[in-house]
């Protein structure tokens, strides 16, 4: 059936399977950011926004995309112009192998959507969903902690500015 | 397969009748076992296969939460006046939890709903999901039993209510008619001041099947004896399991070491859990009366 749904901002219209897992179609629009680790449920490797709301695209079907909004971890930021929780994680070494990153930052970005200054126990729990077999987690918290202050420090309209030296200069353990 | 929306309840009923119709609700169960194994699943007529899946996305009806002051439930729920919540199916439990009424005064389910699987799976399943699952291990089953909480069935022929614990009747096993759906669960709030409790002991903290769990529920008196005590655990039998000689023993006494410790022997002695993949069953009958204890406020 014709699927409109908009992908990280941008608006996709195509031809597919009903059935097919959103994952699946993600990675089939060369949406390489979206990993899929367990299939399950069980690693967040697969997460991804809809209409801001951190779920699981392994457990979702294409068909309940029908005009709705999907952000992944690509539509978060890039790598000429990261997301302050995208250059926190590769400033604090949060990244190792770098599988469950994506997913590490959507489910970060959706935590600091709704709590813009979490105390580390927060952060563990929102971030208890995804797993990481590489760094400990430790990094990771670190990470997510340093990009709230920065989104906190920063003028409430250009949250994902690109860096520069002034917000260089706030970065760091809080 | 097929996926259709239906937006409201005669749709619904409607897509229900295609063969082999199936609902999916936060899809976190359904998806994973029909990826498994597409052809049998639990509560598909066997070898129906899933011709069309019914999601309840687009499904308002199946939504949302109301206080119904006039609701009459067979097990009112001790000191409970009448006061009922009205708790839509396909309501996930994120969105039970972000509850005002649910947070203030169901602290047993709400404790229990932020130890379900993780954050995404929150905001994805449903607790009619949950229930509908019908696992020993469904982490809102032990809570909603002590409350005494109500489903809400119904098909093309009618609506009917009945007691969560009738509902269940073993491992993904229900007291579905054929073409009926769960509408909505009715949770009474009981009286403020009742002790309420939920503990999991799992692997881990998130994303773990319970290994054993616990709901109480305790009404005092003035004095602060026990003059109530619902007591419902989780993953120690087929299905929740209660013991009504643990909760005899408790009235009357307060919430002391003491009393709780004579209780967790009864526990002990009466249940009779399995050994599986997650824990032995030694373990299980240890844990389950030891839950108790946590109780302690003397």
């Amino acid at each position: 059936m014709m699927l409109s749904f908009t992908l990280n901002g941008q608006g996709v219209r195509l031809d597919t399977a009903l059935d097919k897992r959103v994952v699946d179609l993600l990675r089939e629009l060369q949406a390489l950011d979206v990993k899929e680790g367990c299939g399950t449920g069980e690693c967040g490797a697969c997460s991804v926004l809809l209409d801001g709301v951190h779920r699981l695209s392994c457990l979702m079907l294409a068909a309940q995309l029908q005009g709705r909004e999907l952000t992944t971890a690509a539509g978060l930021g890039s790598a000429s112009a990261p997301h302050p929780i995208q250059r926190a994680f590769a400033e604090h070494g949060a990244v190792q192998c770098g599988f469950c990153s994506p997913g590490m930052t959507i489910a970060a970005s959706a935590l600091l959507a709704q709590n813009p200054d979490p105390t580390r126990d927060e952060v563990r729990r929102a971030l208890s969903g995804n797993l990481c077999r590489c760094t400990g987690y430790v990094k990771i918290v670190d990470a997510v902690r340093a990009a709230a202050k920065e989104l906190g420090d920063a003028p409430s309209d250009a949250p994902s500015a690109a860096p520069d030296d002034e917000t260089a200069g706030a970065r760091g353990k809080p | 397969m097929n996926v259709l929306f239906p937006r409201d309840l005669k749709g619904f009923f409607k897509a229900l009748a295609e063969p082999g119709a199936r609902v999916l609700a936060g899809g976190t169960d359904l998806l994973v076992r029909l990826r498994a194994n597409p052809q049998a699943t639990a509560n598909a007529p066997e070898g129906a296969g899933s011709a069309t899946l019914v999601s309840l996305d687009r499904l308002a009806a199946l939504r949302g939460i109301v206080e119904d002051s006039k609701a009459e439930t067979r097990d009112a729920g001790p000191g409970n006046l009448h006061r009922t919540l009205r708790i839509g199916a396909a309501t996930t439990h994120a969105e039970l939890l972000a509850h005002p009424l649910v947070r203030a005064r169901l602290p047993v389910l709400a404790q229990a709903l932020a130890e379900l699987g993780s954050p995404p799976i929150r905001n994805m399943a449903t607790l009619g999901g949950n229930i509908c699952t019908a696992s020993p291990a469904g982490d809102s089953l032990p809570p909603l039993l002590v409350l005494g909480a109500e489903v809400e069935l119904a098909s093309a022929a009618g609506v009917r209510r009945m007691a969560l614990a009738e509902f269940i009747l073993g491992p993904g096993r229900t007291a579905f008619m054929p073409g009926e759906v769960l509408l909505a669960v009715h949770v009474p709030l009981p009286a403020v001041g009742c002790v309420q409790h939920f503990e999991k002991v799992g692997r881990r903290s998130a994303l773990a099947v319970a290994v054993v769990s616990l709901a109480a529920l305790v009404r005092l008196d003035r004095r602060g004896r026990i003059a109530e005590a619902r007591l419902a655990w989780g993953s120690v039998a087929p299905t929740v399991w209660r013991c009504p000689e643990a909760e005899a023993a408790l009235i009357g006494r307060t919430l002391s070491l003491t009393a709780l410790s004579a209780a967790a022997a009864i526990v002990r002695a009466r249940v009779q859990p399995i050994d599986d993949i997650r824990a032995s069953a030694a373990y299980r009958r240890e844990v389950a009366g030891n839950l108790l204890l946590r109780l302690a406020v003397l």
